[in-house]
């Protein structure tokens, strides 16, 4: 049911009839094409959900993709480009979310969980030795070294 | 009055549902087994109550029943039968009841099966079961009913958005919910356990085969959902990161880690607390996705519920599951009882750290799809997290996982050796990065991530195929003997290295598309187009008319190099209806490559013409069709049959084994 929303959303835009990037709108430059592709493939259609407006087909995509052309005939760098459309459109526009401190918490979230997960197996491994038979006990020694790694009264539960 | 009958039968529902909520967990407390087995009656009659409910709906669709405001809203006498049928669930009401639906399916099937299970755990499942279905009942009746009667009756209904006409609707949904939904079992088994405060290996072998059926089932859903998209929308895109896509994808990650958990729960009567919060936590992400989808959370524009009063009942649904569900988990997981420890290095070591990633993973997508949300909502900043995130983020999380997935493979449970294991993948290992290095020197200049994720597929598959061959023909000799050791070998083995060479098989798929090409001109007739190893000459243009549609139909010749391929066509089509239009591709498989073909705008005296070349993209979809299948195939093995006791089925479990 995913798959009606997106379609739904549009169909909404697609009764103007505009398709992703139309005969028109290519530049006779190929290499000056590749970068506009390369470029709007990272901007987002402001009104879609999550589509390029290099996918999309609404018309103001096809907008932006005609302004991003423009602005690289005109002689603009990729970076140049790029920063005339989030000067108009904001940070929203891109797909990539800029790192700064606003999505820090997004971009350290995955590395952290993974640093996180592993630390904590880590440390479980550390304080639970190889199995023998039966239930283990530690020994003095084993138990001190175990309370300087986690610290004392850390016993867990759960397996 | 069908109609009547069906509304009726949907509040009857709810009130049984009620009964199968409450009795059953009083009969536990009170050790009256008389009670404690209401459950499994109320969970057979709510369900045959749901789909009496289900097929009135059906009946008025397929009837073009037009004083029901649902059938008005979303069919048109003139759509084709098939399409009658599909609408049912092609819109936010009935597609709330298909939800339903398969809820109160796995309820019954629970009833009926014949596993041996714990009568307090069956008794406690249906109970939190039921729980589940008071909710989403109640949540159909009261805020999205779909046999609202319209009057007075129009003559004609407003059509399915065309976009919906298509097979894909058929398959996709049913395939999708009864994956997700699916999960609502294991979720109830968990909180079952925790309320009963006993969970051993045996809860594990109890839970797995229902596991293993919704993640068949979703990752099915899934792909069909992606080809559907594929095929279309018309772009040639067949993943989008989108939040409606998300919202089923984390189930799914979710899912695949709760698959390996149970195992080791299972096998080593260990990993038990982890496994059931897993549990929680995938159908409360199955949860998340429903109120994702059907709230309109994400903006008005793109959802069905328009109407606030139902993403907030949603939300109390979706907060009342998952914080009971954890404030329940926080309360008694600590009362477990400890399970087995084990040597670090070994299968289910390897199983942890798998489900680590899968986890982050997991995690990932689930902080990309909300944080946009959670931002705006805090501090009214708008921002967009799309492919180029998950790009760098999903992506390295899954990598070394999939690197090391053939290695955990390969380990022996309890004390594995990890040089051995090496070992056995070092064949599989060499011939795909030769592969991959023989690839990057062919293509010169071209994409170098590409080369090594089709080493990477390829890895997984050889070693899949290496590590069974190991265990069919390791130490047999003679054909006799391998035959022997083949059908010998449990069906979860075949069914595990299935999985994962599908895996395999669709990160070639993905990755191959690196060399994907597009080509766009405007063509008149006898004019060629060329992308990658196709070229098209567009024939003629000529009109046609569909049963609700009008089509404007483009043939064109297809090349593949100077040889000559089958024709292809495709179309735009003008629902007449809604005065909507859509965009057939036409699409010419041949081999694993597909040439695709997409019209755009009439434009000088031409057509556009949008040519792709896809290589090996049915790999995407086949991998992933392998992967279910040894879902499957694991699902069928034997100690999941054998667990069924050897005392008095139920009259109605006789019926049909539920399993």
């Amino acid at each position: 049911m995913r798959r009606l929303l997106l379609a739904c959303g549009l169909m909404l835009l697609a009764i103007a009839g505009a398709r992703a990037v139309q005969p028109d709108e290519v530049l006779p430059n190929p290499a000056l094409e590749q970068r506009a592709r390369a470029i709007s493939g990272g901007l987002r259609c402001l009104v879609c959900q999550n589509q390029s407006i290099d996918d999309s087909d609404a018309p103001l995509a096809r907008d932006l993709r005609i302004l991003v052309r423009e602005r690289l005939v005109a002689g603009d760098s990729d970076s140049a480009v790029i920063d005339f459309v989030v000067a108009r459109y904001g940070d929203f526009v891109l797909l990539r979310p800029p790192i700064k401190a606003q999505t820090a918490l997004l971009w350290a979230a995955p590395f952290a969980i993974l640093l996180f997960a592993f630390v904590f197996l880590w440390r479980r491994l550390r304080s639970r030795p190889a199995p023998a038979a039966g239930p283990v006990s530690l020994s003095a020694e084993e138990q001190a070294r175990l309370d300087a790694l986690v610290g004392p009264d850390e016993k867990k539960p759960s397996g | 009055m069908i109609v009547e009958i069906g509304h009726y039968a949907l509040a009857l529902a709810l009130g049984v549902s009620v009964i199968q909520a409450l009795v059953p967990f009083w009969g536990v407390v009170r050790q009256d087994r008389a009670l404690a087995s209401v459950g499994s009656s109320a969970a057979l009659i709510s369900f045959g109550l749901v789909a009496l409910s289900f097929l009135a709906l059906v009946v008025s669709y397929v009837r073009s029943d037009f004083s029901v405001a649902n059938v008005v809203a979303n069919s048109h006498s003139t759509q084709p039968l098939i399409y009658k049928f599909t609408s049912v669930w092609g819109n936010h009401e009935g597609s709330m009841l298909l939800w339903v639906l398969i809820l109160t399916l796995f309820g019954a099937l629970v009833a009926l099966s014949r596993n041996s299970l714990p009568p307090r755990l069956r008794a406690g499942a249906l109970a939190v079961q039921g729980l589940v279905a008071v909710a989403f009942l109640a949540f159909v009746l009261f805020t999205s009913n779909p046999f609202q009667r319209f009057s007075p009756a129009p003559a004609e209904g407003q059509d399915l958005n065309p976009i919906l006409q298509d097979l894909g609707l058929a398959i996709h949904p049913p395939l999708l919910y009864i994956g997700y939904v699916g999960f609502s079992i294991t979720y109830a088994f968990a909180v079952a356990a925790l309320i009963d405060g006993r969970i051993d290996a045996m809860w594990a072998r109890a839970v797995r085969p229902w596991t293993l059926l919704a993640w068949t089932f979703l990752t099915l859903g899934i792909a069909m959902g992606s080809y559907w998209a594929y095929y279309e929308l018309g772009w040639g895109g067949w993943w989008f990161w989108d939040p409606v896509e998300n919202a089923s994808f984390m189930p799914w990650i979710a899912g695949t880690a709760l698959i390996h958990s149970t195992v080791v729960m299972e096998k080593r009567d260990s990993l038990k607390v982890w496994t059931i919060l897993l549990a929680i936590l995938t159908f409360s992400l199955s949860l998340l996705g429903t109120f994702i989808v059907r709230s309109g959370v994400l903006t008005s524009v793109h959802s069905f519920a328009s109407d606030p009063a139902r993403g907030v009942f949603i939300l109390l649904i979706l907060i009342f599951f998952v914080g009971g569900s954890l404030a329940l988990f926080a309360w008694r997981a600590p009362l477990l009882r400890q399970g087995g420890l084990f040597a670090p290095i070994s299968r289910e070591s390897a199983l942890v750290v798998n489900n680590v990633f899968l986890a982050t993973a997991c995690a990932t997508v689930f902080v990309g799809t909300l944080y946009p949300l959670v931002l705006e909502l805090l501090t009214g900043a708008k921002i967009s997290v799309g492919a180029p995130f998950y790009n760098a983020t999903f992506v390295p999380v899954m990598v070394p996982l999939l690197l090391i997935l053939p290695l955990g493979q390969s380990l022996a449970w309890k004390r594995g050796d990890l040089l051995g294991a090496a070992q056995r993948n070092a064949a599989a290992f060499g011939l795909a990065l030769l592969a991959a290095l023989a690839l990057i020197a062919f293509t010169h200049g071209g994409p170098v991530l590409a080369p090594l994720g089709i080493g990477l597929g390829l890895f997984l598959v050889l070693s899949a195929i290496f590590d069974l061959g190991e265990r069919i023909a390791g130490r047999a000799s003679g054909w006799r003997a391998v035959l022997s050791r083949a059908k010998g070998l449990p069906r979860s083995a075949w069914g595990t290295a299935l999985a994962h060479a599908g895996i395999g098989l669709s990160i070639i798929g993905i990755a191959a598309q690196a060399w994907s090409t597009e080509a766009i001109a405007v063509l008149k007739p006898g004019e060629r187009l060329t992308s990658g190893r196709y070229t098209v000459v567009l024939e003629s243009v000529t009109p046609r008319t569909g049963p609700n549609f009008r089509a404007e139909v483009a043939r064109f010749q297809l090349f593949y190099g100077d040889r000559e391929l089958e024709p292809v066509e495709g179309s735009k089509r003008i629902y007449t209806a809604r005065g909507m239009p859509t965009t057939e591709a036409g699409i010419r498989t041949h081999g694993l490559s597909q040439a695709y073909v997409s019209l755009g705008e009439a434009q000088d005296g031409g057509v556009a013409v949008r040519l792709y070349d896809k290589p090996l993209i049915l790999l995407i979809w086949i991998g992933s069709v392998v992967m279910a299948f040894g879902g499957g195939l694991s699902l069928t093995d034997r100690r999941f049959r054998l667990a069924a006791p050897r005392r008095a089925a139920p009259i109605a479990a006789q019926a049909q084994p539920a399993e």
